[in-house]
């Protein structure tokens, strides 16, 4: 390590310390994470980043995420076949949801209702009213479905199924499948744009990320990683998030211990921040100053300024840290 | 797949909806990229093997019955599952020899009754006569038993796709893992069958390559003792057997399971065990988990009633290799499917955390295998560091310029 690049590293953290500082003042989200080993969900505060404090959840806590008005945080308890709802004021899990066996991942509707959960044992989607806590629909789908991405407009539900490799489309009015694409080996994730003219699907054996448009169901563009030093097996895409300008995409590139900087326009890559080990799920702050990723051998998550696109600080949370979700303020 | 177990009663009504969908969507198939296809095109695969002989009064782990069929079961299931979405379906002939019945004969009427795809659970004479016979048919055979190396070398043949690994990888995986912790004086012990010579032959060739030292061989004499009843009379001679030698770790090679497990515990220094008991290598355990290989072990276990053995598992990439293959190209024809799966194209995701594909010079898979001892997966092979120009998988067993095998 030089000193330069010490020097380089501690004016940054200087500068980030000013930042929050400045942040502080309009007042800190809170960022969950779902610790798969622990049961626990791990709270950090953003201006303080450092855990405030751990709740306890169901058995192997993955996919999270928050109703709209951050009031109640939506976990899924994978062994407990269930998705545990969370009180964000007391850190107390208050009810349960139908979730069908072994929830993964789940997205939740635009307006906030329902929730659409994958079931990655039984080859399903299931559509959970939230409020009422009835099943609205179960979708047949491929082997093992994970990712879930929902259109900015809410028409079209994608879910991602990793050993059948196919993105496919939900009607969700009719909660019927509309169309398949293939893609690489083991679809993880599938994330639209803003805009919703484009969807993001990464594929963690296949080490590629797919960009389809929705319209034409077409495959538009085959992202490729290359990272001097690491090997091709290594680079395992997971998790996707873009900025809402649809100008920037970030790419966490699973055991090559990267996240990949996009240009979302062009499909290039431009650069990769070295963050923590086995890096899989991303979560932006609503105001897209903060990035956060989940390095699930290393047991922290890393902080990363999107501006600067410089990693600025780990934070040590539970065993295996899998989902990340940012609150409002 | 039971898609309809579910723990709410409420559920029950809708199932029956979910089933109609499910016709309905085999039916007409959905999405435009698959519209063409009204009919599902069926895909036939059969699994040829032979009756096991009964297991003794007392088996404390007896080779289930359904031993690689039951994965094979499971990769049909999961090959339909995408199936529907693309207008195939895959059928799934179970093939079960009884003791002398003619394989030849049985492989013809397969073919002859439109099978294209063959997985051969038999010792490496019998698939090669298969292979033979069935020369210049177009049907695709896949070896996912047979460890033998001479089916990879000299004895190589075109139609046979190898899903099991040889025991060179085998023992190469074995001493990478040896030569990483710097065990690096093997004392073998070697059984009587001929297996166990061939695998002790390997862990030779190993043994070189990867820079270790046999520093004592000696052939196992006193029967198979590891069988033994506890009030059977037990030899002197296997108590002081291991006696006066200098080694850093012994290695037993008993493939047949006679006498290996006796020896951990009763080597004359405090020495482990590896080889064929012990620390074993291995392409599937029950303990393995990360990978997503959870979801394969609960979704194996609902449908068979039982853990997953590396037989089962083996079956179950050879039926999901062909599946992968008619997904991507849409052929279900088996001279198609048997060109793109020896290609760069092709990538089998099988819960080992990199996809997998073929030695295109010995049609071998290429994969990363597992080191475990019965209760706990130790470590996972190719070990860290040890490189290679093409892929560390390649690492494992023969290479391209060391092959003798002639495809033809």
């Amino acid at each position: 390590m030089s000193w330069s690049f010490v020097d380089r590293r501690t004016v940054l953290t200087v500068m980030g310390a000013a930042w929050l500082g400045a942040a502080a003042e309009a007042g800190a989200y809170t960022i969950y994470v779902s610790n798969e080993k622990d049961n626990t969900i791990s709270v950090i505060d953003s201006d303080k980043l450092a855990v405030v404090s751990t709740w306890k959840v169901g058995r192997r806590p993955r996919g999270i995420t928050l109703s709209l008005d951050g009031k109640w945080l939506y976990v899924c308890a994978s062994d407990d076949n269930r998705v545990d709802v969370v009180d964000t004021a007391t850190g107390k899990v208050v009810r349960n949801l139908r979730s069908g066996p072994d929830p993964e991942l789940f997205v939740l509707h635009p307006k906030g209702n329902p929730l659409y959960i994958a079931n990655e044992d039984d080859n399903m989607v299931t559509v959970v009213d939230v409020e009422t806590n009835r099943v609205l629909a179960e979708v047949p789908v491929g082997v093992e479905p994970e990712g879930m991405g929902i259109s900015p407009d809410g028409a079209i539900l994608v879910n991602t199924s990793e050993t059948t490799n196919m993105a496919h489309f939900i009607d969700t009015t009719s909660h019927q499948v509309v169309g398949n694409v293939l893609v690489d080996a083991r679809p993880r994730i599938a994330e639209f744009s803003t805009d919703g003219k484009t969807l993001w699907v990464s594929s963690e054996v296949g080490g590629t990320v797919s960009v389809i448009d929705p319209a034409s169901r077409q495959i538009i563009k085959k992202i490729e990683f290359s990272i001097p030093g690491i090997t091709k097996e290594a680079i395992q895409p997971v998790g996707v998030r873009l900025t809402k300008d649809g100008k920037r995409a970030f790419v966490a590139l699973g055991p090559a211990n990267r996240v990949a900087v996009v240009n979302a326009e062009t499909f290039e890559v431009e650069k990769y921040l070295l963050v923590g080990q086995r890096v899989w799920q991303l979560a932006m702050t609503p105001d897209e100053k903060l990035l956060i990723s989940t390095n699930g051998v290393s047991n922290d998550v890393s902080i990363i300024d999107v501006e600067a696109e410089k990693v600025l600080k780990s934070v040590r949370v539970g065993g295996y840290p899998w989902g990340v979700v940012v609150g409002p303020k | 797949m039971v898609p309809f177990r579910s723990r709410h009663p409420l559920l029950a009504c809708q199932a029956i909806c979910l089933l109609l969908g499910i016709c309905i969507s085999i039916a007409l198939p959905i999405g435009p990229a698959w519209a063409q296809t009204p009919q599902p095109v069926e895909i036939r695969i059969a699994l040829i093997t032979r009756q096991p002989p009964p297991p003794p009064l007392y088996e404390f782990d007896p080779v289930p019955e359904d031993e690689g069929l039951a994965g094979g079961r499971l990769a049909v299931r999961d090959n339909n599952t995408t199936g529907q979405f693309t207008g195939h379906r895959y059928i799934l002939e179970e093939e079960t020899l009884e003791e002398g019945q003619d394989a030849i004969a049985a492989a013809r009427s397969l073919v002859a009754r439109g099978v294209g795809f063959l997985a051969v659970n038999l010792p490496a004479d019998e698939l090669l006569a298969i292979a033979d016979a069935l020369k210049g048919e177009n049907v695709m055979l896949f070896n996912v038993s047979a460890t033998d190396d001479r089916l990879r070398g000299d004895d190589c043949r075109a139609n046979v796709f190898h899903m099991a690994p040889s025991r060179a990888m085998l023992t190469d995986a074995l001493a990478q893992f040896l030569a990483f912790k710097r065990w690096r004086r093997l004392f073998l012990i070697v059984g009587p069958q001929p297996g166990d010579k061939l695998y002790a032959e390997a862990m030779k060739r190993a043994a070189r390559k990867f820079g270790l030292v046999i520093a004592a061989e000696k052939p196992w004499e006193f029967g198979p003792l590891a069988r033994a009843k506890a009030d059977s009379p037990t030899t002197a001679g296997a108590l002081t057997f291991t006696q006066n030698l200098d080694y850093d770790i012994a290695v037993v090679a008993d493939e047949a399971g006679d006498f290996g497990d006796y020896l951990a515990y009763r080597t004359w220094d405090p020495r482990l065990v590896v080889g064929t008991q012990g620390l074993i290598a291995t392409t599937w355990h029950p303990t393995f988990e990360v990978w997503g290989a959870a979801q394969a072990q609960t979704r194996f276990r609902r449908t068979a009633d039982r853990l997953m053995r590396p037989l089962d598992y083996q079956v179950w990439m050879a039926v999901r290799a062909i599946g992968e293959a008619v997904t991507q190209t849409k052929a279900t024809d088996p001279s198609a499917v048997r060109q793109f799966i020896r290609g760069t194209e092709f990538s089998l995701p099988a819960y080992k955390g990199v996809s997998l594909s073929f030695r295109p010079w010995d049609q071998q898979l290429r994969q990363p295998l597992l080191l475990v001892q019965p209760r706990f997966l130790v470590s996972v092979a190719p070990e860290q560091g040890f490189l290679h120009q093409r892929t560390p998988l390649d690492t494992l067993g023969f290479d391209q310029p060391e092959s003798a095998c002639k495809l033809q």
